[in-house]
């Protein structure tokens, strides 16, 4: 052993106290050098405050109605003016965080839950499972995405829950096929081939190994499909199939406000604008992760 | 005489090609055709070859990780073969699996303390503690420091990766090492190093290896015998010494002249091997080295020589010699 503890010496790295840098903590501090990435981060970070905080800071309830006060141009006593019942948009609108982002988180991650369980089978065992799940997502890609939401939506009745377990079913596919193709490549790795020559069960090579290695294009495509989830949301809001008046959901607010589109474009602009700023965060996020996450982009 | 350890007979893994519109088998390829051997406890049989010579396939089969087509393999009298895949994966507490490419063998998100431990949890050996305890000793073992344990593999150069990948595979004391192409990834340098810790090791904890190499001047120190592969099939297998000394295969002896020796004044016949591997889907009939023999008779081209044992322990598949033996009968 001698022999090797001499060979060894100029192999041993400069210093014991050498930084540990795990996968996520290099990934961190790229992200955090972009700034767009960052004002996307921020963005997003200030509506999800807005939302969980919204019963606090909004200065009126969703509800109060003020019939001597509606479709009021933008004040002082309202920020950014009243709708046609006299409620206050900014109240509505902070309300409306909590809800939009609600939807777009939960129903993405339901669609990453279902379609990593199916894309993971699919792709691991491939033959006939894969066969099987990959022609049910050509099925369900085959629908133009909304309206296969909408019919989901009319055969469980109209309501925000439905709209989110809609949203949620037809962006399965999405993940679905982006995980089965990257686990098609994961499992060629010489270390899932040493993961089985320990003698590890599928199980656990499934969720240890090729999972965590697996997992990074999903959360890119998981934060750029909130914003898409959340636009989907707004257009079943906006069509009646999503949330039910009087709940302050952005896209309803942009359908209940669509009659004063000219005498009052306040109770459109802002909501919409809402929208806009949420999904703009998000992709921005989203992009920033990608080039955080991607192994190419190494140095 | 030390006991057999693993013993491996008419083992074949054909691998179907698949074609045309319909999906058809329309061809295979025979990467293992037959192959007869075995190791002792404690030894080092060396598989040698040609990239495509089904040597790295050999490997796999043996643990069990692709399934053969037709043979078995018998370790520690248990024939794997014939276990269920919940039983042959218990095998693997006692037969390990060293990797070629150490870029590509460690996990890259995790650290080398949970992937030293994972063996351990897999077979459920010692508790959290006792595990920490044993990832460090391991570490110190194969050359590293205990606190190397809290890095992530790319923070390591190759030939450290490869001490981690040595270091897994003894994490459960196994006794049977199946190293494929364990040095062919690193430097020369590197290569001298990893060769002296596999050799200690085996010292130190008794493990038989079966080595995988391209590179016959790489095993030559290592190896108590060594089998020399051609398409799927042993062409000649003998002691190392024997082996080194006096080859009688001519793919064996072209190989040996292909070693370089470390000394310019030393001129020496070179055996040049013409054309290159045939198409393993479609193997030349007979002996299937005689598109590339340069002592190739007529019939070599139509009669596939068997392995026969020329001198003690030296077996060699070729014509050359059955002839001389039958005249040497006569």
């Amino acid at each position: 052993m001698s022999q090797v503890a001499e060979n060894q010496s100029p192999l041993q790295p400069s210093s014991q106290h050498d930084e540990v840098v795990s996968p996520w903590l290099d990934a961190w501090r790229k992200f955090r050098k972009n700034k767009l990435a960052l004002f996307g981060a921020i963005t997003v970070i200030f509506f999800i405050i807005l939302g969980i905080l919204s019963p606090w800071i909004a200065p009126q309830g969703i509800n109060d109605q003020n019939m001597a006060n509606t479709l009021q141009a933008p004040s002082s006593s309202h920020l950014l003016g009243t709708d046609d019942f006299g409620r206050d948009v900014l109240s509505r609108i902070i309300h409306g965080a909590r809800i939009s982002l609600w939807v777009g988180f939960l129903s993405v991650v339901g669609s990453i839950v279902m379609g990593c369980l199916l894309g993971i089978l699919a792709g691991y065992y491939g033959r006939w499972v894969d066969t099987i799940i990959s022609r049910l997502f050509d099925i369900m890609l085959a629908f133009p995405s909304i309206l296969l939401a909408i019919t989901i939506v009319a055969v469980l009745g109209p309501s925000l829950q439905n709209a989110l377990i809609a949203i949620a079913i037809i962006n399965v596919p999405n993940f679905g096929r982006l995980i089965r193709s990257k686990v098609l490549s994961v499992k060629q790795e010489e270390y899932i081939m040493a993961a089985k020559a320990i003698g590890m069960k599928d199980s656990r090579l499934l969720m240890k190994h090729i999972l965590p290695n697996s997992i990074s294009p999903i959360i890119v495509q998981g934060t750029l499909s909130i914003g898409t989830a959340i636009i989907e949301a707004a257009a079943l809001g906006f069509l009646g199939l999503g949330a039910q008046p009087p709940q302050p959901e952005w896209g309803q607010m942009l359908a209940e406000s669509k009659a004063y589109i000219t005498t009052a474009p306040w109770t459109m602009i802002f909501p919409g604008l809402a929208i806009m700023l949420t999904v703009l965060g998000f992709n921005l996020m989203g992009d920033g992760l990608r080039d955080a996450l991607d192994p190419k982009m190494k140095h | 005489m030390s006991k057999t350890l693993l013993q491996v007979h008419n083992l074949k893994k054909h691998f179907p090609i698949y074609g045309g519109i319909l999906n058809k088998k329309v061809g295979e390829v025979k990467a293992v055709d037959g192959l007869t051997f075995s190791v002792k406890e404690g030894e080092t049989l060396s598989l040698v070859g040609e990239s495509g010579c089904g040597k790295s396939t050999t490997g796999r089969l043996i643990m069990q990780l692709i399934e053969p087509t037709d043979g078995s393999v018998i370790f520690e009298d248990q024939s794997l073969t014939e276990l269920s895949k919940k039983q042959v994966r218990l095998t693997r507490e006692r037969m390990q699996m060293i990797f070629q490419d150490p870029y590509a063998s460690l996990n890259p998100r995790h650290s080398v303390q949970k992937i030293l431990e994972e063996p351990l949890i897999v077979h459920g050996i010692g508790s959290k503690e006792e595990r920490k305890q044993r990832v460090k000793e391991m570490l110190e073992v194969v050359g590293l420091s205990s606190y190397h344990a809290k890095r992530y593999p790319h923070q390591f150069s190759g030939g450290q990766r490869q001490r981690i990948g040595i270091a897994r595979a003894l994490m459960t004391k196994p006794k049977l090492i199946i190293a494929d192409e364990p040095v062919s990834a690193l430097d020369v340098s590197i290569q001298a190093q990893v060769l002296n810790l596999l050799q200690d090791l085996q010292k130190k904890f008794q493990l038989t290896y079966i080595f995988i190499a391209h590179d016959l001047g790489v095993v030559r120190h290592i190896s108590k015998s060594v089998a020399v592969m051609y398409l799927g099939r042993i062409v000649e297998i003998a002691d190392s010494e024997t082996l080194y000394n006096g080859a009688l295969h001519p793919y064996t002896k072209a190989l040996l002249s292909s070693v370089p020796i470390p000394d310019p004044t030393i001129q020496k016949e070179s055996i040049p091997l013409s054309g290159d591997l045939p198409d393993p889907s479609k193997p030349p009939q007979g002996c299937a080295f005689h598109s590339r023999c340069e002592a190739c008779m007529d019939v070599c081209k139509t009669q596939k020589p068997t392995l026969m044992e020329v001198e003690k322990d030296h077996y060699v598949a070729c014509h050359l010699y059955e002839e001389d033996k039958q005249f040497n009968d006569k």
